[in-house]
């Protein structure tokens, strides 16, 4: 089964140990959600790969989304992807907006649900953005010794496409920068490298367009260095155990924002065309690449 | 400033002063308010130094940068962010190289210790002498910027860095502009009430002094009375000056009038050598004349011609002999002493003028013992100044006498209510043939003058409206 073969072995072993620990301490302080949980509530997980700070947002969507399903509605927001991802594994989630990196490793227990189409398709870019004053950069290469800002360790777009670049061009990614670190979030990323906290950072391409419509100022300190090939779109995804009824009913929905005014002004709000039915195809580019830098680091160096 | 008018200086002199003292206290207050606020500032800076450290702990023992970037600009707003930021706070970590920084261009993550500057060694110096959480600053000069430095510890105590915060003066400059601006505001004002104030005593200290100045420069132009009252009066240096001023200008009119007084009988006594010579000049011939024209009277032979001749020639010469005799006053010693009656006298016989002119007389006869003092001259005396002053007085004049003894003195004391002698007259008074307008009474002060020297007294002219007033005094005693 490659797919659980995948699942064990993309995050760097490190941070499975913690993942590990992580889980139990999650389950066990997550006790109180749990005991809410009644069928009447949908609880929808969000990350950043959307912009997931924007509360007035949140809860228009959320409105939207009871009126039509004709039940409550419960977005759920955590620090990582990894909680996230965690709380789906425990079903303390129905639905979640994760990143493609995330469900290509968890297939195992996620659903796809529906694939956001940003312009017009499934798919999204990984950008290599650095300072605005910095004119030379073309590369990660340019970058050796300096400092880098991914955004989530399980970040398809801020972590393990850029971590495959680096390999294919022939750096290490261990060894490449300065120091590195995590701001766990895109937007936190264009932040650490509009303020030259970091000399690079690798961001979701669709949240930088987003933003830049949106903040102008704050894209206009970077610059786009290098943009990466084309990737699955961070997807919807239902936890496994969910029931067919409920998913459809979801599914239905999401798709159908297209073709109300109200849901394609909430569409507009998320710089998204719709939403489209299920196509596990979509990932395969994440899966490759997942493959590839594990193999890569299963290598002796 | 040595040609400068007291009424100048001593106000500038004043003012300055007060400037001076205002400028003092501002500057004072200026920098005290500069010290407050940069001790405020970094009470300030240490209190939010303290609030970090802890909250970069979990950040520290977890290497997780961004989370110790959100904490420490956290406190920062938009300003601090660019280039120009006044506020900086940088996380160092147990080596002392850069952590994180909130202003990462100039304070790189990892820069070593040794790429930050001497304050950043002095801190971390500072801070590492000290146990605990203590925490140190200083005030780099170069920079103008205040710096603190806050340990971050561990639970257990281990440092795991540091937390610099710096703070540019210049975040304080408002305020202190503002303070000075209050300070400035509040010397204005007091040097607006001061400053008129000080000029005004400081004019009132020098006005006695210029008054004084005033007065000195017109000794002998201006009369007497108008110096006195340019001159301050008071106990203090320029109040004694202002004395000594006045006694000079007492003593100095004094002496002037001494030396006319002299002149005046310098040039009678001149005279009254001069006609007594003459006198006795024309006496000697005169008297032979007048016998051989008697004996010519007597012998001639009897031709009217030559007799008409000899009255003319005899009454031209007991005209001259007249005159002469007139001239030459004497007083004769051998009269006797002075009594009341001989005074009362006078009033009987000058009686008629006095009626003539309808002339009222005030008489007041005081002398009581007989005076030592002979009598003829001083009746001649008394008559010539009483007939002077009711021809003076004029028709339905008044005249006033009084005769008194007192002090070993006898003073005669006579007045008119008449015209008054003009100025220029008064000096000329007792000279003979003075007064060419009254030709017949033209020896009557001459005799009187003479008279009063002979009896070694003095006599004193004055004349104002109302009264034209002559005094003698005569030295006497009274015999008992």
């Amino acid at each position: 089964m490659p797919r659980k073969k995948f699942g064990s072995n993309q995050i760097p072993r490190r941070r499975e140990a913690l993942r590990r620990i992580g889980g139990t301490v999650l389950a066990a302080a997550s006790a109180p959600l749990r005991a809410q949980h009644t069928h009447d509530t949908v609880r929808i997980g969000t990350t950043a790969v959307i912009l997931d700070d924007q509360v007035g947002f949140l809860n228009t969507w959320r409105d939207y989304l009871e009126r039509r399903l004709g039940q409550r509605v419960r977005f759920v927001q955590r620090a990582s992807y990894r909680e996230i991802t965690e709380a789906l594994h425990a079903d303390e989630l129905d639905f979640a907006w994760v990143c493609g990196y995330p469900y290509a490793a968890n297939k195992q227990f996620m659903r796809l649900l529906a694939m956001p189409l940003y312009r017009g398709k499934p798919l999204y870019q990984s950008y290599l953005i650095v300072p605005a004053a910095d004119s030379a950069t073309r590369g990660f290469g340019d970058l050796q010794d300096r400092i880098f800002a991914y955004s989530d360790p399980n970040s398809n777009s801020g972590f393990l496409v850029p971590q495959y670049e680096m390999l294919q061009a022939g750096l290490d990614p261990a060894t490449l920068f300065r120091k590195s670190f995590f701001t766990y979030a895109h937007r936190k990323v264009v932040v650490a490298v509009a303020n030259g906290v970091a000399h690079g950072g690798a961001v979701d391409g669709y949240v930088w367009e987003t933003l830049a419509l949106r903040s102008p100022d704050l894209t206009g300190k970077t610059r786009i260095a290098l943009k990466s090939g084309e990737y699955g779109f961070p997807p919807l995804v239902a936890r496994g155990t969910l029931d067919d009824r409920r998913y459809e009913a979801m599914l239905a929905v999401l798709v159908g924002m297209s073709d109300d005014p109200q849901g394609r002004e909430l569409l507009k709000a998320l710089n998204l065309d719709g939403f489209a039915p299920p196509d596990d195809r979509v990932f395969d580019g994440i899966v490759r690449v997942l493959r590839y830098v594990s193999l890569r680091e299963q290598l002796p160096a | 400033m040595k040609n400068l008018s007291y009424r100048y200086k001593v106000p500038l002199s004043l003012s300055a002063v007060i400037f001076a003292t205002a400028a003092t206290v501002s500057a004072v207050l200026g920098w005290q308010a500069y010290r407050d606020l940069r001790s405020d500032l970094i009470a300030g800076a240490e209190s939010l130094g303290r609030t970090l450290s802890r909250a970069l702990t979990p950040s520290m023992l977890r290497d997780e940068v961004w989370g110790a970037y959100e904490t420490i600009v956290t406190p920062l707003d938009a300003a601090d962010r660019g280039p120009a930021a006044q506020r900086t706070i940088t996380v160092l970590d147990s080596r002392g190289a850069v952590f994180i920084s909130s202003d990462p261009r100039r304070f790189p993550m990892l820069a070593p210790a040794s790429a930050l500057g001497p304050s950043f060694a002095r801190l971390q110096d500072a801070v590492a002498s000290r146990p605990g959480h203590g925490s140190a600053h200083l005030v780099d000069d170069a920079g103008r910027r205040v710096m603190v430095a806050v340990p971050i510890l561990a639970d257990d105590g281990a440092r795991l860095g540091t937390v610099v915060l710096s703070y540019a003066e210049t975040l304080f400059l408002p305020r202190l502009y503002a303070t000075l601006g209050r300070v400035a505001l509040s010397t204005l004002l007091v040097l607006a009430i001061l400053v008129p104030l000080g000029w005004y005593m400081g004019k009132r200290m020098a006005v006695p002094l210029s008054g004084l100045a005033y007065a000195m420069a017109r000794v002998g132009s201006a009369p007497r009375t108008e110096l006195a009252a340019a001159v301050y009066r008071g106990d203090d240096e320029i109040g004694q000056l202002g004395q000594r001023f006045e006694r000079m200008l007492e003593e100095l009119e004094g002496k002037r009038e001494l030396e006319k007084q002299m002149i005046v009988a310098d040039r009678l006594a001149a005279i009254g050598r001069l006609t007594a010579g003459i006198a006795h000049e024309i006496n000697n011939p005169l008297g032979g004349m007048m016998n051989a024209v008697n004996t010519f009277r007597h012998h001639g032979r009897g031709d009217p011609v030559a007799l008409r001749a000899a009255s003319l020639l005899e009454r031209g010469l007991a005209q001259i002999r007249n005159t002469v005799g007139a001239l030459l006053v004497e007083a004769r010693v051998e009269s006797h002493a002075l009594t009341h009656e001989d005074i009362e006298d006078i009033r009987i016989l000058i009686q008629p003028q006095l009626d003539e002119q309808a002339t009222q007389l005030e008489w007041t006869n005081s002398l009581e013992a007989p005076v030592a003092l002979p009598s003829t001259p001083v009746r001649q005396i008394l008559i010539n100044l009483l007939l002077n002053a009711v021809q003076a007085a004029g028709e339905r004049g008044s005249v006033r006498c009084a005769v008194a003894c007192e002090d070993a003195a006898m003073i005669i004391d006579v007045g008119n209510g008449g015209r008054g002698i003009p100025a220029g007259r008064l000096e000329r008074l007792f000279e003979p043939f003075a007064a060419p307008d009254a030709p017949a009474a033209g020896f009557g002060l001459w005799v009187t003058y003479q008279l009063v020297q002979q009896l070694g007294g003095t006599i004193d002219v004055t004349s104002a409206n109302p009264e034209t007033r002559f005094v003698v005094r005569l030295p006497a005693v009274t015999e008992a």
